[in-house]
């Protein structure tokens, strides 16, 4: 009963508004309690899902992006600061594994901006659902995409000659501290997904902060050879606490100082720009 | 539910909203009678979608206060979200998403179980006749379809008040008529309806009582026939053959309806109200009188009708100043930022 001229081969019927079938959808029927918060945000987080099953594409950027970084860098830097590619790869895998995943966080304010624009969230925040709901499962969905990312780079990694002191159970044990950063992370990108005027600029912030947190860091180089100034900075900067916390769990020892430090930052981002971002999104 | 079909669906004292300097709701004003429908009509920037937003607790107000079914809409919001719905008017289900996939996630967040949102959505398609295009992404469905599949979203819990945004701007007439019927249904239902519109035709066919909103304001309130004939219950519009008869025209119609005569930018149209006290039948016979007078003066007539006055006309009689606006939305992008 479709009424565009899509189809073909036979002519299209006209839809005609039946009184008796919108009548047994119009009965009012008994109102279902609300869904628990868990619930409706693994609802938001199935969306999620499906989108991905619709436009695949958007897993470019989770799939050959990583393999990308891993490639580039291992032969770039690897033969003038270790020994060999693959000797730099032992140092520096877990670190590309971070920077990559944690780049990726920003599309979810490119999401949530693109949500806004389109108008999906006008009826998303008319449901009387928990509020945070939406946002939460946003990020469940994309927290499938880290995961996703943080397991092609472990297998160009293996392929390349990645061989972690820590075993599966290192590699696992760091792929989840990473994965808890990232979650965290996101909520700095809902912020901005919301203030900012478009898909662009939400974009472009994100490169500007982005960009100099992940190379600012102990990702590629021991910082021990740079100046005073940035190395003050990179002692300070989350993502050398992650590194730091990762690369010590594949390698097989606990790093307790630098892991205690990524989960007090993942709280903070949880609890600053989380309460931020939902005093936005009830206040637009 | 106790006021489902009785009292006040929606009550608004002095609601402000401004955006930078714009001020898109300036004290409005709103009292709609529940299970009725009710009309906000204006042009674009009266404040229409402002107000809608306000009232289904997406913006806060900046002043007075708005209250649906008795809750007030900042302090309430959320009883106020288990009663209503929204159709904005800007697509708002997930376009990347098919239309049962779409309507299936709503039935879920409204609480739903799996099969039942299921069985739900199927019913659902299959009133709105989209059975055929449940698989399809909704990106792909056509202007009217994609109107059906927002309308059939926003009654999946059966509201107790539905806002329609604009529902049927953009649409060819028959999707338009579709969407009409559907608007009936849903309040012989039960469901109170308001609806925002720019087609003076539209509030008529449908809403009971309609309110006039100019730059954030109601201007006028009452019926349809109460707000016609306040303005003149019909517009003759007059073609004539020949432009050098257009000065005795004006005087044979002025003498014959006994009102003033415009003389349009098209140097061969004229329009005179009629109808200005009374009834739709007076109006019939007045521009029957104007007919026969040309016709015996001997001007070629090539065109003539009796409408409604267009909501440009109620405007001018209303505020002395034609219907114009800018774009709501796109400011309230613009400054809520």
């Amino acid at each position: 009963m479709s009424d565009t001229a899509t189809t073909t081969g036979r002519p299209p019927s006209v839809y005609v508004p039946s009184a008796e079938a919108l009548a047994t959808v119009l009965a009012p029927g008994e109102r279902p309690p609300r869904p628990g918060a868990l619930s409706a945000s693994l609802t938001f987080g199935w969306r999620a899902l499906l989108k991905i099953k619709h436009v695949p594409e958007q897993l470019f950027d989770v799939t050959a992006f990583p393999i990308i970084m891993v490639l580039m860098f291992t032969y770039l830097f690897g033969g003038a600061l270790a020994d060999s590619p693959r000797d730099y790869l032992q140092f520096f895998l877990p670190g590309i594994m971070v920077t990559s995943v944690v780049m990726i966080t920003m599309y979810t304010g490119v999401g949530l901006n693109n949500d806004i624009e389109k108008g999906v969230f006008d009826r998303i925040r008319t449901l009387p659902v928990w509020r945070p709901a939406a946002l939460v499962g946003m990020i469940f969905g994309d927290v499938l995409r880290y995961v996703l990312a943080a397991v092609v780079i472990l297998g160009v990694g293996l392929a390349l000659g990645f061989r972690p002191a820590g075993g599966p159970v290192g590699v696992l044990a760091g792929i989840g501290l990473l994965v808890i950063f990232s979650f965290a992370f996101s909520w700095v990108w809902t912020f901005f997904g919301l203030v900012l005027r478009s898909e662009k600029s939400v974009m472009g912030v994100s490169m500007m902060v982005l960009f100099p947190l992940t190379f600012l860091s102990n990702v590629f180089v021991d910082p021990a050879t740079m100046p005073g100034w940035l190395q003050a900075f990179v002692k300070a900067n989350p993502i050398t606490h992650l590194v730091a916390a990762v690369r010590a769990a594949m390698a097989g020892s606990a790093d307790a100082t630098n892991t205690m430090w990524l989960l007090l930052w993942s709280a903070g981002f949880v609890v600053v720009f989380g309460t931020l971002t939902m005093y936005r999104y009830n206040r637009r | 539910m106790s006021n489902r079909n009785t009292g006040l669906a929606v009550e608004a004292d002095g609601l402000v909203r401004s955006f930078g300097s714009t001020r898109a709701l300036d004290g409005l004003d709103l009292q709609v009678p529940a299970g009725t429908v009710y009309g906000l009509l204006g042009p674009n920037g009266a404040g229409k979608t402002t107000a809608v937003r306000v009232l289904a607790t997406l913006l806060r107000p900046d002043g007075g206060q708005a209250r649906v079914f008795g809750h007030d809409v900042v302090a309430e919001a959320d009883a106020v979200r288990a009663r209503v719905s929204l159709t904005g008017q800007y697509a708002s289900l997930d376009e990347d998403l098919t239309g049962a996939e779409n309507l299936v996630l709503l039935g879920r967040l409204l609480g739903l179980g799996r099969p039942a949102a299921r069985q739900r959505a199927d019913q659902l398609l299959a009133a709105f006749g989209l059975t055929e295009a449940a698989g399809r992404q909704v990106k792909k469905y056509s202007g009217g379809m994609r109107r059906r599949i927002d309308i059939a979203a926003s009654i999946l819990n059966t509201p107790d008040l539905l806002f329609l945004d604009e529902p049927t701007t953009g649409l060819d007439p028959r999707s338009r008529n579709q969407v009409w019927e559907i608007i009936r249904a849903v309040v012989a239902h039960g469901t109170t309806v308001l609806l925002t519109t720019q087609y003076l035709d539209e509030a008529d066919q449908l809403a009971g009582r309609i309110a006039v909103v100019d730059h954030g304001r109601v201007i006028a309130e009452g019926t349809p026939g109460e707000l016609k004939s306040s303005v003149g219950s019909g517009t003759v519009h007059v073609r004539l053959r020949d432009a050098g008869e257009r000065t005795r025209a004006e005087q044979v119609l002025r003498t014959a309806l006994g009102v003033p005569v415009q003389l349009e930018a098209d140097p061969v149209a004229l329009t005179a109200r009629v109808g200005e006290d009374g009834t739709d039948l007076e109006a019939g016979e007045q521009a029957a009188r104007a007919l026969g007078e040309l016709a015996r003066a001997g001007i070629v007539v090539d065109d003539f009708s009796l409408g409604q006055p267009s909501l440009d006309e109620v405007f001018l009689a209303l505020t002395d100043h034609p219907a114009v606006g800018a774009d709501e939305r796109d400011d309230e992008l613009e400054a809520a930022r």
